[in-house]
């Protein structure tokens, strides 16, 4: 019952959405224009009633109805509750309605609470945000049906894969489609700005919050998936360039490219066409995503050509969407105005510099995801990894971290270059020193990790620059946000290069009993036990650790075994101090009966993680101060319409 | 002499499957450091910079999957025999293909995968300098 109530809410749904892009275009017409007043009220009920879908799905998973061939398919009755619950957007079919339930959530939101866009380009935007749901509300409903019901009920789910019975993985996906389908909106008001041709600092800054909103989503979600893959996989590593990776960091570098774009149009009325064009990129960039992800491209070009509906159904969408949003962009472009001008030395050439050098990391990574794809189509399997990403990326990022260190400190339109030689020179003066120590005492370091060691702290100064000077009360919100989200650039900066230049690895076969040396610390097997938890069990090893001679710390990482389904789990266990992390994995048992140990310690490591939850927080604390304003502003314009309208009588 | 040789030969024919035998499960440099850290250092480097083939996306640095391992153990002793990185790549790569290797080869079909970057590059100069001009005119 609940399973079909679903399937008819979500087909209502859909049905809504076509009378919101129908209702959406006609009212842009004078002739039509009375139309208008339904495009809101229908986005609102829209985004509810796929809520209601989604919710419908999540009581299926939680009660564990096995007549629904999806939850059979990846639930199993004996999970943990949390893992029920992720269970339900830990499979194909219930992540694309976790996408569709979020992006027409997101327009009934745009609908409900947006007033500073021009009617007509709002009612434009909410017509585009309809056009893009109804390709996934099609996609849903025919290709990828998340109620289907089995003939039988099944005796017993086939559970869930070990690797996703992970809390940090439960919540990763919802962030990040929170900030993929958040895209959405800014697609959306491109292409609303692109129909009505009204394109000005209005329409950035009605569009920041949700860009903003958006990253901060993303950057949450790439976050915690690296430092989930670093803890789960048992090798250490925290970012690999798996194409599933890449795929989250296209649309955040796009975003992150748009958000500093959108500043400059909402403070100076420049590069106008080119913010639209990121907004379009930017979406663009989560559906081809979606795309790598969700077709089974990625295992294989050849198990995608076996198996095509789904791919081919989601590269049409791809091909309708973006390729429609640049034909109207390149047809509209050129009646867009580029906007104000600006000097070559100015706050505004170093954020164009910025975003040129961000769209090229994103060319790098999307070039060097998609090729081999191209090459295996062609008959030639390549691999592009770690060895290509890291030194070409860094061709791009390492110049746009220079500029950024002096950016926020130059003046709109025009500024000098004495006047900020001292904001140029202590950073410069600071990074030169840490590469001198760096070259001096840690002699033999890859180049790579050594120019990172050397930018991060002259970085790190200079993100506080921008707040000498002021009145440290009255500094608004987001000059903050963006001093704590640079800093966290830097901090994450450190924690890359440190990890690269001074991990030391230690792998042994050890018996209860046995000692080894890892980095400072001295790690001890003192037993091996069998454990079980609520639906594994495990092997589970005490190691005592003590950093430099000092007072032990009792470590368990664990060897898990999955029944249902079976599967085997590594779960590492971590030793955080202020100055790295100890890593502490248990293999398997040799044919001599010892154990096979691995351990790493990784100075600095988890500043990765903080960087990036300090970039999160950079973002926030500038959507808080974004919104406050703007609240201030609504509450004055009210005011202002009440007195008004007294003095009138 | 030619009997011995066959005589050498015959015993070298008897024994292979047994050395066949012996060598194929125990790999044991799969999860053991060479004793020489400059050694380890660059085995671990060259190591990060092959695939796993049994897994997805993976180098064999962090993979516990069987082949992964062998492939670690065939690294380390070649590596400790002397061997240079790069030839010890080409070995793999004559084995496996260039599949094998996340560093791309340079050849015909990766190309434009090495003129990429150079193309930004050139587009974010001329996106730069068209600044330039345009202030100039301006």
């Amino acid at each position: 019952m609940i399973a079909e109530l679903g399937l008819a809410v979500l087909w209502m749904a859909a049905a809504l959405a076509v009378l919101q892009l129908v209702a959406g275009a006609l009212a842009l017409r004078p002739a039509t224009a009375h139309l208008a007043g339904v495009v809101r009220p229908v986005a609102i009920l829209q985004g509810a009633l796929v809520a209601c879908a989604f919710a419908a799905l999540i009581w299926l998973f939680l009660s564990t109805d096995l007549s629904v061939k999806l939850v059979a398919e990846n639930s199993h009755s004996a999970k943990p509750f949390i893992f029920k619950l992720a269970g339900t957007w830990g499979n194909h079919e219930g992540s694309m309605l976790m996408w569709v339930t979020i992006m027409s959530l997101a327009g009934g939101f745009v609908a409900l609470i947006e007033k500073r866009l021009p009617e007509n380009t709002l009612i434009a935007t909410l017509a585009g945000q309809a056009f893009v749901s109804l390709g996934f509300y099609a996609f849903l409903l025919l290709a990828s049906n998340p109620f289907e019901r089995l003939p039988e009920p099944a005796p017993e789910g086939a559970g869930l894969n070990p690797l996703l019975q992970d809390i940090g993985l439960a919540f990763h996906p919802p962030t990040l489609y929170v900030g993929y389908v958040g895209l959405s909106i800014a697609f959306s008001f491109a292409i609303g700005a692109l129909v009505t041709r009204d394109v000005g600092p209005a329409f950035a800054r009605a569009m920041r919050p949700w860009v903003l909103g958006a990253w901060i989503f993303l950057t949450l979600g790439i976050t915690a998936g690296s430092y989930w893959a670093y803890y789960t996989l048992g090798w250490g590593g925290w970012w690999f360039w798996d194409p599933v990776e890449n795929a989250s960091l296209m649309p955040w570098l796009a975003a992150t490219a748009l958000l500093h774009s959108c500043s400059v149009l909402a403070a100076r009325n420049a590069l106008r066409t080119w913010t639209v064009m990121l907004g379009v990129v930017a979406f663009s960039m989560s559906m081809v995503g979606t795309f790598l992800v969700r077709s089974g491209i990625l295992t294989s070009v050849h198990a995608f050509a076996v198996d095509p509906t789904r791919g081919t159904f989601i590269l049409a969408l791809l091909a309708i969407y973006i390729g429609g949003a640049l034909l109207l962009f390149g047809l509209r472009a050129s009646t867009v105005t580029e906007g104000a001008r600006f000097a070559v030395f100015s706050r505004e050439s170093s954020l164009v510099f910025n975003n040129v050098m961000l769209c090229g990391i994103l060319g790098i990574v999307l070039v060097g995801t998609l090729y081999p794809l191209l090459t295996e189509a062609m008959g030639v399997k390549v691999s592009v990894g770690p060895p290509y990403f890291n030194p070409v990326s860094s061709v791009f990022a390492i110049p746009m971290m220079m500029v950024m260190a002096v950016g926020p400190v130059l003046r709109w339109r025009e500024d000098k270059g004495g006047r900020i030689t001292w904001q140029v020179a202590v950073p410069a003066l600071v990074s030169a020193a840490a590469l001198l120590a760096v070259e001096l005492i840690f002699a033999p370091i890859n180049l790579l990790p050594a120019l990172g060691l050397a930018i991060a702290p002259g970085l790190a100064v200079a993100s506080f620059q921008p707040l000498v000077g002021r009145n440290l009360r009255r500094t608004p919100l987001p000059i903050y946000g963006m001093v704590v989200a640079h800093f966290g650039i830097a901090v994450a900066l450190f924690g890359m290069a440190s990890e690269g230049a001074f991990s030391t690895e230690r792998l042994a076969a050890m018996n209860p009993g046995d000692s080894q040396q890892v980095g400072p610390f001295k790690v001890t097997l003192q037993d091996i036990g069998p454990i079980a938890g609520p639906n594994w069990t495990a092997l589970e090893a005490t190691v005592s650790a003590s950093y430099s001679g000092g007072e032990p710390t009792i470590l368990h990482p664990q060897a898990r075994t999955f029944a249902n389904p079976p599967g085997n789990r590594t779960e590492s266990a971590l030793l955080t101090r202020w100055n790295g992390q100890l890593y502490a994995v248990l293999g398997e048992e040799g044919d001599d009966g010892r154990w096979q140990m691995r351990f790493w310690w990784k100075p600095f490591v988890p500043m990765i993680w903080y960087g990036g939850a300090l970039v999160a927080l950079g973002g926030l604390l500038a959507l808080l101060g974004r919104v406050a304003r703007d609240v201030k502003r609504l509450v004055a314009v009210d005011k202002i319409a009440y007195r008004r309208e007294r003095q009138g009588r | 002499m030619r009997g011995l040789l066959l005589a050498l030969l015959a015993l070298f024919a008897l024994s292979a499957p047994l050395a066949a035998q012996d060598m194929l499960p125990p790999a044991p440099y799969a999860y053991k450091q060479l004793a020489d850290p400059k050694q380890e250092a660059k085995a671990q480097a060259l190591m990060e910079t092959l695939r796993c083939l049994k897994c997805q996306s993976q180098s064999i640095a962090d993979s516990d999957a069987p082949m992964a391992g062998d492939m670690r153990h065939q690294v380390r002793t070649r590596i400790a025999a002397g061997e240079d990185p790069e030839a010890i790549r080409q070995w793999l790569i004559e084995r496996y293909g260039d599949y094998v290797s996340y560093t791309p080869q340079v050849k015909p079909i990766t190309w434009p995968l090495f003129a990429a970057p150079l193309l930004f590059l050139a587009l974010a100069a001329f996106l730069l300098r068209g600044r330039f001009r345009r202030r100039k005119g301006a």
